[in-house]
This record gives C-alpha cells, sequence and structure tokens, in this order.
C-alpha cells in the first residue's frame, strides 16, 4: 500500500528530535502556533481547536501521537495544515526544514523492531542530505482519529 | 464540462419540469386558465425531458415520456377530450413519469405501470379513457350536477369597494342554488373586527354550468374571493329533491360552533346538496375558456434567477461571517475617544449588519421546493387509505433558510402521512357525522414574529385522548394512575415508541413517527405544537428560527476557558446563598429555587414563582468537572448558577465560574473538521479570535438527571 512518491514533492519537517516528511499536495499551509481551546473528551495528543480564518480547526499534537512524548506547549511550535479526507487538521511540529523531491527508489520500508508505536503512520524511509527521514502516512492518521473518539 | 455535470443538470431541468407539469395539471384540475395553454405547458415538459433522456441513453424513461406525451398531443389538438377521467389520467401519468426520472437517477429498475401505459395508448388512439380506480375530482362530467361551489371572501374583498354580494347573484342567476351560509369562523362580538370577512358560502351548481363558467365571475376579484369546487359525496338515499323556484334560492344557516383561535377548518354539516331542477334553470352561456391564466402569471412573473454553486454562497457566508467577527473585535480594541471615530464605527457597524442580513437572504429559498411533493403524496395516500382528501396549500413563497428545506420534508411528510391515516375519516364515517365526504388538510406557512411558522390542520376525527392515555399505559410510557390534564395527554403522542396503529400499517404506525419529528425540529432551534378539537379536526404547527447559524448565546467563564450557553435555553441565572443548595448524598448538589436569596424560610413570594417554575429542587451540574476544566469554580456558593432546560431532559443548574456576557455568535461546527464531541454542540470564534465551545445543554442536563451513580455518557445533537 505503499504511496508512489517518484515525481512528487514532500515537506520535512522535525518532531521530538526526528525528521519526517509528508506529501506536500496535502498541506494547506504552514503557521505560527497558537493557544488552542482545549476540547472536553478527547484523546490527549488533541491539542484542542484554533480558528483558521473562520474555521474551527483541531490541531494535534503529532509527537505525542506518534508515541514520542508530548511536545508540550511552546510558542515556537509551528502548525501544519493538512487535508485528509476532506478535513483539515493542524499538526504541531517542532519546525519545518525543506521541501523534497525523493526519487520513489530510495523508499525503504520502516522495519518494526526500529519503528514502534510510531510505526503503523510511516510509509518508509528516505535519505535526504545524509539525514534519515522517515515519510508519514497521512491515510492511517485519518482512519485512527474518528475510531479512538467513539471509545 | 464533465458528463457528471451535464447530467446532474439535466436531472434538475427535469425537476423543474416535472413542478412545471405539476403545476399546469393543478391548474387544469382547478378550471383556472386556459385549457389549451395548460396541456401545452404539460406537453413542454414532458418533451423536455424526453429530449434530455434520449441524450443520455435512459430507454424506458423515453419510452414512457414518448407514449405521455403522444396523448397530450391528442389532448392539445383537440382530437382527445379534455375530460375529468383524462385528467386523472394525465396526473398519474405524470408521477409514474416522477418515478421514472427518480430511477433513471438512482440506477433503480425504471417503474412498470402497464395500466396506465395502455390507457395511454389508448388516448392515443382515440378511445376515450374510463376512470376506473382514481380518487381524483369527481368521476365523469355527468356528475356536474350536485357539485358544489364555495365561495370563501378574505377581507380584501370588501376592501376595495367591491361587493361579493352581486358575484354570489350572479352565481344565483346562473343557477346556482341553494345558498348555504357557513358562520363557523365568527368570533364573538367583542373579537369582531368590523373590516374583517367571516363568512363564506356555498351554492350547489345545477347540472350543465362549467366550473369556467363560474371563475368567470370571480375573474376581477383574483386572490381575494377563494372560490374552489367540491366533488358531492357519494348519493346517499338523499331526500328528494324539492323544486327550486327561481330566482329566490332557500339561505339556509348552518349553525358554526363556538369559533376557534385555532386554524380549525369547520365545514357544514348538513344534509348534502340538493341538486336543483335542470328544467327550471335559465339556459346557461358556456362563455370561452378565460383569457388571463392566473396559473400562467404566477410563473411567467419569472424572477432572474442565476444559478449558483453552494459552496460558493457557502464561501461568501463565512467571509462576511468573519468580517462581523472583525469588525466586532476592532471595535472592542479600538480606544474610541473621538466622535468621529466613533461615528464611523457606528457606521461599520451598520454596513457590516446590513450585508450579513443580505447574504443569509442568498441562502433562504421559498419552501414552495417543499410542499411541491406534497400533492403527489395526497395523492398516494388517497390510494392507499381509500379515502378522499382536499388539500388547500398557502405560503408557498415563504422564505426559509435552505437547511430548514432540505430537513423539513421529512417532518412535514410524516405529519400529512397521520393526518390521513389517522385525523381522516373515510368517506363514509364523515357523512355519517354531517362533514363533506372529503376531507381538508390545509398547509400553510408564513412568517410571524420573527419566526416562522408552518401548519398542517386537518377536518378529521381529532386526537383520541381516551385512546392515546390506554396506549400510554400499555406501553408503560405513564402509569395508570398518573393524572394528567387534556393536554399533557395530547403530548403523549411525541413519547419515543408510541404509536396508536393497532395494525402496524404501512404508512404510519411503525411508533417512531412523532417522536422523530419532535426531535428533527428541535435540531433546527423550533418547536412543534398540537392542538385538537375531537370530532372537528387536529391542527399541528412548526415554529422554526429564521436563521441557524445565528443564534443568542451567553458567554460564560469557567476556569480559564470561556464557553457559550444558547439563551434560548436558559430559564433563570442566579448567585446562590448557602441556603438554597441543599446537598444529595452522592455527593452531587440540589438547588432550592423555592427559596429567595434574602427568604430563610419560603415564603409567599416565592412560592408564587416556584408554581411557575415547576419542579422545586433542580440538579446542580458542575461543568468544570463534566468538561475536565482543572481551574474551574466546584463550590456553588462560590460560582453562579445557569438554570437551564431542555423541553426532553427537564431542567438543571449548570456552575460556572461567571457570566460575562450575551451577544449574538456565529455557530460553527465542529464535525466539519473534527468530530462530535461529548458535551460540546459546536463552537464560535470570539472576540478575541479565539475559539468558543458552546455547551451541549441537553447532554448536560441528561448527565444529572439519568439518575444513575455512573457518568452517562454524554450524546450530542448538533447544531447547523
Amino acid at each position: 500500500m505503499q504511496q508512489d512518491y517518484s515525481g512528487q514533492q514532500l515537506i520535512v519537517f522535525r518532531v521530538a528530535g526526528r525528521d519526517l516528511a509528508l506529501d506536500l499536495m496535502a498541506v494547506r499551509e504552514i503557521r505560527a502556533s497558537t493557544p488552542a481551546t482545549p476540547l472536553p473528551h478527547v484523546p490527549s495528543h488533541v491539542r484542542g481547536v484554533i480558528n483558521l480564518r473562520g474555521a474551527v480547526l483541531p490541531v494535534i499534537d503529532l509527537s505525542e501521537r506518534l508515541g514520542w512524548g508530548a511536545a508540550g506547549d511552546n510558542a515556537r511550535q509551528v502548525i501544519i495544515v493538512v487535508q485528509i479526507a476532506g478535513r483539515l487538521q493542524g499538526l504541531i511540529v517542532e519546525s519545518v526544514s525543506d521541501i523534497v523531491r525523493p526519487d520513489s527508489a530510495e523508499l525503504q520500508p520502516v522495519p518494526d523492531v526500529a519503528a514502534g508505536e510510531a510505526g503503523a503512520f510511516l510509509e518508509g524511509i528516505l535519505a535526504v542530505d545524509d539525514r534519515m527521514v522517515l515519510v508519514l502516512s497521512l491515510a492511517q492518521l485519518a482512519v485512527e482519529l474518528p475510531q479512538q473518539l467513539a471509545a | 464540462m464533465s458528463l457528471d455535470l451535464v447530467r446532474a443538470t439535466f436531472f434538475e431541468e427535469c425537476d423543474e419540469c416535472l413542478a412545471a407539469a405539476e403545476e399546469a395539471l393543478a391548474g387544469l384540475r382547478d378550471g383556472a386558465g386556459d385549457t389549451s395553454d395548460l396541456v401545452n405547458r404539460v406537453f413542454r415538459a414532458v418533451h423536455s425531458i424526453k429530449g434530455g433522456a434520449g441524450a443520455f441513453g435512459y430507454d424506458a424513461l423515453v419510452h414512457f415520456a414518448h407514449r405521455f406525451e403522444t396523448a397530450l398531443d391528442r389532448l392539445r389538438d383537440g382530437r382527445a377530450e379534455a375530460s375529468d377521467a383524462a385528467m386523472a389520467l394525465m396526473q398519474r401519468s405524470r408521477d409514474v413519469l416522477d418515478d421514472h426520472v427518480r430511477a433513471a437517477r438512482t440506477g433503480d429498475v425504471a417503474p412498470v405501470a402497464p395500466e396506465i401505459e395502455s390507457a395511454l395508448d389508448q388516448m392515443a388512439d382515440g378511445v376515450v379513457p374510463t376512470d376506473t380506480q382514481a380518487p381524483g375530482p369527481g368521476p365523469g362530467q355527468e356528475a356536474a350536477a350536485g357539485r358544489t361551489v364555495r365561495v370563501v371572501p378574505s377581507p380584501a374583498a370588501l376592501q376595495n369597494g367591491g361587493e361579493p354580494l352581486y358575484l354570489l347573484r350572479e352565481l344565483v342567476r346562473m343557477g346556482c342554488g341553494p345558498v348555504r351560509l357557513d358562520t363557523s369562523e365568527l368570533p364573538p362580538l367583542a373579537d369582531l373586527d368590523p373590516a374583517g370577512a367571516y363568512l363564506s358560502w356555498d351554492l350547489c351548481m345545477p347540472a350543465g354550468l362549467d366550473e369556467s363558467a363560474v371563475r368567470e365571475v370571480f375573474e376581477f376579484s383574483g386572490d381575494e374571493i377563494a372560490v374552489r369546487f367540491v366533488a358531492p359525496p357519494p348519493p346517499p338515499s338523499a331526500p328528494h329533491p324539492e323544486p327550486v323556484t327561481m330566482p329566490q334560492p332557500a339561505v339556509e344557516h348552518s349553525a358554526g360552533a363556538k369559533p376557534q383561535p385555532q386554524p380549525q377548518p369547520q365545514l357544514l354539516p348538513d344534509a348534502p346538496p340538493e341538486p336543483a331542477h335542470g328544467a327550471e334553470i335559465v339556459p346557461l352561456r358556456r362563455g370561452p375558456e378565460p383569457a388571463a391564466a392566473p396559473a400562467g402569471a404566477a410563473t411567467a412573473q419569472s424572477q432572474r434567477v442565476v444559478r449558483v454553486d453552494l459552496n460558493r454562497v457557502d464561501r461568501v457566508v463565512n467571509l462576511v461571517g468573519e468580517l462581523v467577527i472583525n469588525q466586532a473585535m476592532l471595535a472592542q480594541r479600538l480606544d474610541v475617544t473621538s466622535d468621529d471615530v466613533a461615528e464611523a464605527m457606528v457606521s461599520l457597524d451598520q454596513l457590516t449588519r446590513e450585508l450579513q442580513d443580505a447574504v443569509m437572504a442568498m441562502r433562504a429559498q421559498p419552501i414552495r421546493t417543499v410542499f411541491e411533493r406534497v400533492p403527489r403524496l395526497v395523492r398516494e395516500l388517497e390510494t392507499e387509505t381509500g379515502k378522499r382528501v382536499s388539500l388547500e396549500v398557502s405560503g408557498e413563497a415563504t422564505e426559509v433558510d435552505k437547511t430548514v428545506v432540505e430537513r423539513i420534508g421529512e417532518p412535514i411528510t410524516h405529519i400529512i402521512r397521520n393526518a390521513v391515516d389517522h385525523g381522516l375519516e373515510p368517506p363514509d364515517d364523515r357523512i355519517k357525522a354531517g362533514k363533506p365526504a372529503t376531507g381538508i388538510i390545509r398547509l400553510c406557512a408564513e412568517h410571524r414574529g420573527g419566526r416562522i411558522l408552518i401548519t398542517v390542520s386537518d377536518d378529521g376525527r381529532g386526537l383520541d385522548r381516551a385512546r392515546i392515555l390506554a396506549k400510554a399505559v400499555e406501553r408503560g410510557i405513564v402509569s395508570p394512575d398518573a393524572n394528567l390534564s387534556d393536554e399533557e395527554i395530547e403530548q403523549l403522542i411525541f413519547a419515543p415508541g408510541f404509536s396508536t396503529a393497532s395494525a402496524v400499517s404501512n404508512i404510519s404506525g411503525r411508533g417512531v413517527g412523532m417522536d422523530v419529528v419532535r426531535q428533527s425540529v428541535q435540531a433546527l432551534g423550533g418547536r412543534v405544537l398540537v392542538s385538537s378539537r375531537p370530532g372537528h379536526g387536529t391542527s399541528i404547527s412548526l415554529i422554526l428560527p429564521l436563521t441557524l447559524a445565528i443564534m443568542d448565546g451567553m458567554v460564560v467563564a469557567v476556569g480559564q476557558s470561556t464557553y457559550v450557553i444558547p439563551v434560548n435555553a436558559i430559564f433563570e441565572i442566579i448567585k446562590p446563598a448557602p441556603h438554597q443548595l441543599c446537598p444529595v448524598s452522592s455527593g452531587g448538589m440540589m438547588l432550592d429555587v423555592r427559596r429567595d436569596r434574602d427568604d430563610a424560610h419560603p415564603g409567599q413570594r416565592s412560592n408564587e414563582r416556584a408554581s411557575r417554575a415547576g419542579q422545586r429542587y433542580v440538579p446542580i451540574v458542575q461543568v468544570a468537572g463534566a468538561l475536565g476544566v482543572p481551574d474551574g469554580i466546584r463550590t456553588p456558593e462560590e460560582g453562579v448558577l445557569v438554570i437551564v432546560e431542555s423541553q426532553r431532559v427537564g431542567r438543571a443548574a449548570l456552575l460556572v465560574d461567571e457570566v460575562r456576557d450575551q451577544r449574538q455568535i456565529v455557530i460553527k461546527s465542529l464535525e466539519t473538521n473534527f468530530a462530535s464531541v461529548a458535551g460540546v454542540a459546536g463552537a464560535t470564534i470570539m472576540g478575541d479570535g479565539s475559539v468558543g465551545l458552546i455547551l451541549d445543554v441537553e447532554a448536560l442536563i441528561a448527565s444529572v438527571t439519568a439518575a444513575s451513580a455512573a457518568p452517562v455518557p454524554l450524546r450530542r445533537e448538533a447544531i447547523g
């Protein structure tokens, strides 16, 4: 179920000291972090909702979601607004580095041992400028969220 | 342009054609307008559908449309006669065409209607259709004798210097009689408006008098005088008609019952009309069809319309909403000391409000699209139940929000089904009760007091309270010894799982009806009211707000967070004194509403208040605890209690830190980008740009009135 990334662009960003990447086409905008209004009875990785030019946008602590510990509230954080299955979500990350165009032959699957809890969300590993970049699967992110709330 | 887009446009046009055909057929049925013009309209509508369908290869639809079109062609060039039976066939054919279109749209199997198809073929071949099964408007011309024309002048008829009396005399001169006066709408003298019009007349039409001739008499009064034709009831052993001596017809008073403030149609509990002797009637002219077609005028008054993608409209609506918020923020932060600036701000405020109204109006649609489906529904119900129904619709042009149009159709359908199935009696029973065999259902919509009022009323048997109570006891909804008032019994029909149908019929009676209706209406922010007179009929009213996206909200603080409570759910706000608080063993607390702050003991005054308030003890909900706000106040004495109530789950007192402000807020849905969250009904953007959560009042009340130790999972009710 690996998406073919050849010819597509990925945006690389930093979460909990690791480099991650996302399909650029899913990204709507990047903005500075603003304090979120917390929602009751939601999983802890859902930080709350913010006002995105009139739309109510949920923001997710990506680090916590991937099992790497809560990122906490930090004014220097950045929110990447992505569109998954017609819905907008904000992902809280530390910083955004660059945009790359990978060769699909470079995409390597993530070994189970190395992945841990985050493994379900990762599509593969990529080398970018001698850094190891984990490629995130948006489809998995979207699927998990509604189920969490039904629990 | 993709094929899907073209196809979607085709189906939209099909809907318009079907609606135009329905309207033209209604005109033909009522005899309003030029027959050949109306038939032509139906023909053109069917022809359009056939053409488009051919392009997409919807063969079944094309074939049926072709048959229909051929029969219409015969009608319009006079080779086939436009008899009542023919009209009924056209009506049913239009319904079958509707089914074909729907099947083509959804990809379902096309409907089969062999008897209609063969009837159409016969008509095309010149065979006169005989109406064997349609419960339509009277079978054939022969029974024209004994038909009744009902003349109902509105107040406007008397205001322009018109005198309906002359028109009535003309009808008499043309041979109508006897005349019966209906005074049932007449109010007591104290309430009588001298400029009002409360009387209506029923005149029997002689054989051979054409409906169009009667309408011609009222040509110049237009809408001011309502003229309706009522088919005769099936002739029972009628008393031998006495010879009529022209031109002094007998005028009989029908003693109207006590006048009702509610719109209860009361028809005459009199003997069936007696046909006059043909021999003594002055020979009538069968005049030419009136040239002006009132039905045509309505549609010819063509408004210039533009088709706009709904997403674009919604985007503008959102942007304007944002503008309003930003303008509010600006007003808040600007230190307004100079007069010039203050003036400019007032101007800006006015402009944004006007802009908002204008944009909201874009989302408004006439409720006509919902009402248009009703005539067909009624026809189907007539066939299924064997009852006869005359449908009166008014206020189709009343504008309501798009969301209301989308969601009010189901409730209205169900209410009308109930009215025909349970409310109206079979024709025989009606005649025994002295009513005309054809029952009346009135559907009307109007703006009233800043709200929309939709009423469905019938002149049937009314709510059978004894049976309702018996069923409620049987279902365990109330206890056998409960002492309920008449209104409370009537309200039982809204209880979940309630149905008085002894056999679960296909139409209604599954016991989910009125409960779901009420929920749907409440989800739109409205209410349902029912009123009934046994033997005379029932009236159900739906009261809806004008716009759904904006609401009056009370902004409250809980800890560091702000929340919004819908103002229409708030009963009272109080700062409680210790003696008003009563602890309960499970750790919860109740508020004693009967005690005032200042009275340590209940006194006369507070008893009065409480008798209006209902329950004496109201459970307290710690909002901070329910929503997990860490720093919110949890002891009632330190906070403020907002007493809220819901029709369904009762009353509770919400404990908040403080009440800040009341303002109009734009409702945003959480579900758009997220999911529903327990305890939260929606969100809004506050003046400082942050997101405020709208509390789900019902869920919070239910969490404490459900009376269990374990926390009840909070349900959500979405807004907009």
